[in-house]
């Protein structure tokens, strides 16, 4: 009975893709404990947040992709809704609106919902104009977009909003967007940017951001910190690392944010370029994956999601790593499986259950 | 439904090239964060490292204990003692004089703190913590540190600080430290010796402290600890000692300066005192003295306002910056040029009749009437005018000046202490230089001279340099303060001036003339008074420098008439046959030189010669044996304490 349910659940998931998942996550976990100067407590937090975001990748693994798409348009709604709500009435925490205080559910950012709901009821509102599409149906996917995208962009948190709007992107691309529009939008959002730095669009601590990316060393003291900070981590740890808890940008609390968003650095000061290659090598292993997963799904919503999770996973990680080490500047990016945090955990194991779910509901469609 | 799956699988085909693309993209992305690894941790890994290293590893400085100063028998003149300070560090706090108030609640703080620390933090606009109040007592010290939570900014510190146990005595000689002020910081930065100086905060400003800056300074040492980033410490790495500066062994006999400094009573002047045979000085006095403990912490404005504003000019080293015509106590040495320029014989002997004239002018002599039938001797004893006056007309002042620089007169001896003047030897080149309007040399510009008035500006370590010059028949030592320059560590000494710097082509017959011209002055001639009954042979003569000329004077006729009237002086020697003395006093505004200054290097002479009196020197004031015990105690613990603060800093 138990061996039943048991290989009810587990059928359902791609072992691979488990596994590595389950690596970088351990690896992680093996990382914070470092990065938080040894607290057990934290990582013992985290560990349970990673069991709960496993338990619900596997529920979702579950369910057949028809299903999770009947979730996208109540998903987008209620996403708007929220994003909406925090406009009105969201905590201010650092000068900008994210968070939303329901009652009996807690604190949460809807932003994260989107960045799953959004490339959802792309996905979902491509397949539904199967083999018709025309440019009034990549109309209304770009103002989807843009909707979302606006709202995150006035909280103000220009670094998710270009995720989120970078997800949606991925969908149409995906669904095969005419690149003369593409390269057009590329040109556009260039203009847009130039425009927004020109005309003061952009808040200060968005511009000093940009700014300290381009020479950080200018402002060692405040903003340009934890980019000089993290690269002096990274570089210091060479070839082979300082070791384990040997990290002394680490545990002398150089390194801000060491933790969430700045672990990687904790990691290459302690694990060098050798633990570098091998994140490196476990991310495209993963990637890797997911793309045959896209590849070889059986539907267009399969497609589309898999497809655009896929790239999400990318961005993620390189927009992350990229930041650390100096080379983009610095957005609030977590790497995934490994920073510190129950919310972003949540969503990415989501994705990963929604990409089980297309690889292993596969065969069933098409017989 | 063939087309629809022909349709389907084209656009299956598009799509699979589409995601074909992005995984291109993706393997770019992650090869370009590998490239990014490499140039961090490999190519860029050395400079990465380094400043790693410079992050954790914070390097303290170890201020190196201050020599010591002594006198020639070891009477410590300058130590250091170790204190707790109450400091603030301004940049830490945004009300200052709030946070004074608050102070004043816990720990007494008096009016003349607070001046001080204004004037401090006004002068020194750093970042670091200034002292407020220094020497708190243990409770103080309590109470402070239990309000500490509530007082940021607040800081007691274990300092060294430096202590002048004689005050004023010799003060002009031992001078005084400061703290570091932004230019001398400028200069420290700008030289070789700015590591050395990382932390130091004091600096010799005057005197000795600031001659022998180099020698009493000592070599800074460092602690390497590691640190977070808020520059807490975490431990200690490496340490490297400081090693302490040099100890000074004065030539002073601080008993005979005292005594000296004593005769002066309430008068202003100089007394310099040398050992001839080598040019140890052994009493240099400038009267009025200042006490140096004012400076240590920074004086307070209304104190050096005093000092500073005082009619007596207490600041001012007369014995080097003060020029004087010398009077009569010039003739000695014309006597011994005129029969070294073969101008005058010991026996020849002029008729002096009161005056001498040239041409339509007449130069007096102080007896009306004049001192009959005088030879070389005489002039001296009865310091006969006429004689001079005669002998100056004579000779070419050129010539003149050329055998007098051999003496020193109107050159700077090279004493070990700045800020000497240089005075004025004239000559015919310095007269056209000086009036140019009439450069010409007069017959009767030399018959003033002739008598040690007019052009003739010299200061009183001139007149004791050449004195002791003469006493020692011609051999000159360089006159020095400092002795001995001492390792605190190892002991080891080094003398500052071990030889005879040059010697003079006397000869012995002119020399003994003069010497029974200055024996004959203590007997029978202007200085008999002042030496009746001495118990030592010695030589003298007195002078009265004329303050109302062109150039001498330090004073204006606005001033008051005391200050018009004439200076005193009077030079010695003794024992004559081999001196082992030789001295000037100079009182200013004294009057006759017989009455003023002679009394004075008599009781220099007696106390040099009577160990009993010398013992008694310091009794007055404080015993030196005690003082010297309790400053060794002092040092003792004042090097514990600094080892002590090094720790706590380094925890």
């Amino acid at each position: 009975m138990i061996h039943q349910i048991w290989s009810r659940l587990t059928d359902r998931l791609d072992p691979f893709l488990f596994a590595i998942v389950t690596a970088i996550a351990a690896l992680g976990l093996l990382v914070l404990f470092s990065a938080t100067n040894e607290m057990l407590s934290r990582v013992v937090s985290q560990s349970q947040k990673v069991v709960i975001a496993v338990a619900i990748m596997i529920l979702i693994a579950n369910l057949s992709p028809q299903f999770i798409a009947r979730f996208a348009v109540p998903l987008y709604v209620i996403g708007i809704v929220l994003l909406v709500g925090v406009a009105v009435g969201g905590e201010v925490v650092k000068g900008a609106r994210r968070w939303l205080k329901i009652p009996g559910v807690g604190n949460i950012q809807p932003s994260e919902i989107m960045k799953i709901a959004l490339p959802l009821i792309l996905a979902w509102y491509f397949e539904r104009h199967e083999g018709a599409m025309n440019w009034r149906n990549y109309a209304v996917a770009a103002i989807l977009v843009a909707i979302p995208f606006g709202l995150v962009y006035r909280q103000p948190d220009l670094g998710t909003a270009l995720l989120i709007g970078a997800s949606g992107c991925f969908v149409l691309y995906l669904a095969g967007l005419d690149w003369r529009i593409i390269i057009l939008g590329a040109i556009l959002a260039a203009v847009a940017f130039a425009a927004a730095w020109h005309f003061d669009w952009l808040h200060d601590y968005q511009k000093d951001r940009v700014l300290n990316f381009i020479s950080p060393e200018q402002d060692v003291q405040d903003a340009g910190w934890h980019t000089v900070q993290a690269a002096i981590a990274i570089g210091s740890g060479g070839i082979f690392g300082k070791g384990w808890l040997q990290g002394t940008q680490t545990h002398l609390e150089f390194l801000p944010e060491k933790h969430t968003d700045f672990i990687f650095a904790v990691y290459g000061e302690e694990f060098g370029l050798l633990g570098g290659v091998v994140l490196v090598i476990l991310y495209l292993l993963f990637i890797g994956r997911c793309f045959l997963i896209a590849a070889n799904a059986s539907t267009l919503f399969g497609r589309l999601i898999a497809g655009s999770m896929t790239l999400m996973f990318f961005t993620y990680a390189f927009v992350n790593i990229g930041m650390v080490t100096g080379m983009l500047p610095v957005v609030g990016v977590p790497l995934p499986f490994m920073s510190f945090g129950g919310t972003a955990l949540m969503t990415l194991f989501i994705a990963v259950g929604i990409l089980m779910s297309v690889q292993t509901h596969r065969k069933l469609v098409n017989s | 439904m063939a087309s629809e799956l022909r349709n389907h699988d084209q656009e299956l085909f598009w799509y699979q090239r589409r995601l074909g693309l992005a995984a291109v993209f993706v393997v770019l992305g992650f090869m370009l964060l590998l490239g990014r690894f490499v140039y961090l941790q490999v190519y860029q890994h050395k400079h990465f490292a380094t400043l790693a290293e410079a992050n954790r590893i914070d390097t303290q400085p170890a201020v190196p204990n201050r020599g010591i100063v002594t006198d020639r028998n070891g009477v410590v003149l300058a130590s250091n003692y170790s204190a707790y300070t109450l400091e603030l560090n301004p940049r830490k706090i945004a009300n200052v004089e709030a946070t004074i108030e608050e102070i004043g609640k816990i720990v007494d703080i008096t009016p003349r703190d607070r001046r001080r620390f204004k004037r401090l933090f006004e002068e020194f606009r750093t970042n670091d913590s200034l002292p407020l109040k220094s020497r708190l007592t243990d409770e103080e010290v309590a109470r402070v540190a239990a309000n500490r939570f509530r007082l940021p900014g607040v800081e007691i510190k274990a300092r060294l600080f430096r202590q002048y146990p004689m005050g004023e005595v010799a003060s002009h000689v031992i001078g005084y430290i400061g703290r570091i002020n932004q230019e001398e910081k400028a200069r420290i930065d700008a030289g070789a010796d700015a590591t050395n100086y990382k932390g130091s905060d004091y600096i010799g400003k005057r005197g000795i402290e600031v001659a022998y800056e180099r020698e009493l300074h000592g070599i800074a040492g460092s602690t390497e600890v590691e640190v977070d980033a808020s520059r807490r410490v975490i431990r200690e790495i490496s340490k490297k000692p400081s090693v302490a500066g040099n100890n000074l062994q004065l030539s002073l006999d601080i008993r005979l300066q005292k005594i000296a400094e004593d005769a002066f009573g309430n008068k202003r002047g100089a007394l310099v005192a040398i050992e001839p045979a080598t040019g140890d000085v052994l009493a240099f006095v400038s009267k009025p003295g200042y006490d140096p403990n004012l400076f240590v912490d920074g004086i307070d404005p209304q104190s050096w306002d005093a000092l500073r504003d005082s009619p007596d000019k207490p600041m001012l080293n007369r014995p080097l910056q003060g020029g004087y015509p010398p009077g009569s106590t010039y003739k000695p040495f014309m006597a011994l040029m005129a029969q070294e320029l073969g101008a005058r014989t010991a026996k020849q002997t002029i008729s002096d009749p009161g005056y001498f004239s040239l041409g339509r002018k007449t130069w007096r002599d102080d007896k009306p009437g004049g001192h009959g039938l005088v030879d070389l001797v005489k002039s001296i004893i009865v310091s006969c005018d006429t004689y001079y006056y005669q002998l100056a007309a004579e000779l070419d002042v050129d010539e003149w000046s050329k055998f007098m620089r051999q003496f020193g007169f109107g050159q700077k001896t090279g004493i070990d202490i700045d800020g000497e003047l240089t005075g004025i030897l004239p000559t015919r080149e310095w007269k056209a230089k000086r009036f140019p309007k009439d450069p010409k040399f007069y017959v009767g510009d030399q018959v003033s001279l002739g008598i040690g008035q007019g052009f003739n500006t010299f200061t009183p370590m001139q007149m004791a340099y050449a004195t002791s010059v003469l006493a020692n028949r011609g051999v000159a030592f360089k006159p020095h303060l400092v002795k001995r320059i001492v390792d605190a560590k190892t002991g080891e000494a080094r003398l500052t001036h071990p030889s005879a710097a040059y010697t003079i082509d006397l000869k012995p017959e002119h020399l003994d003339a003069v010497f029974r011209g200055l024996a004959g002055v203590v007997t029978e001639g202007t200085g008999r008074t002042a030496f009746l009954n001495a118990k030592y042979v010695s030589g003298g003569k007195t002078g009265t420098a004329q303050v109302f000329n062109l150039h001498g004077g330090d004073y204006k006729a606005s001033q008051v008439a005391e200050r018009l009237r004439d200076h005193a002086w009077y030079i010695a020697m003794a024992p004559l046959d081999q001196p082992k003395i030789a001295l000037v006093a100079f009182v200013e505004n004294g009057g006759f030189g017989a009455e003023a200054a002679a009394p004075i290097a008599r009781k220099v002479l007696d106390a040099y010669f009577d160990p009993a009196l010398l013992a008694n020197a310091l009794k007055s004031t404080r015993s030196a044996d005690a003082e010297a015990a309790a400053t060794a105690a002092n040092n003792k613990a004042a090097a514990e304490a600094s080892a002590a603060a090094d720790m706590k800093r380094a925890r």
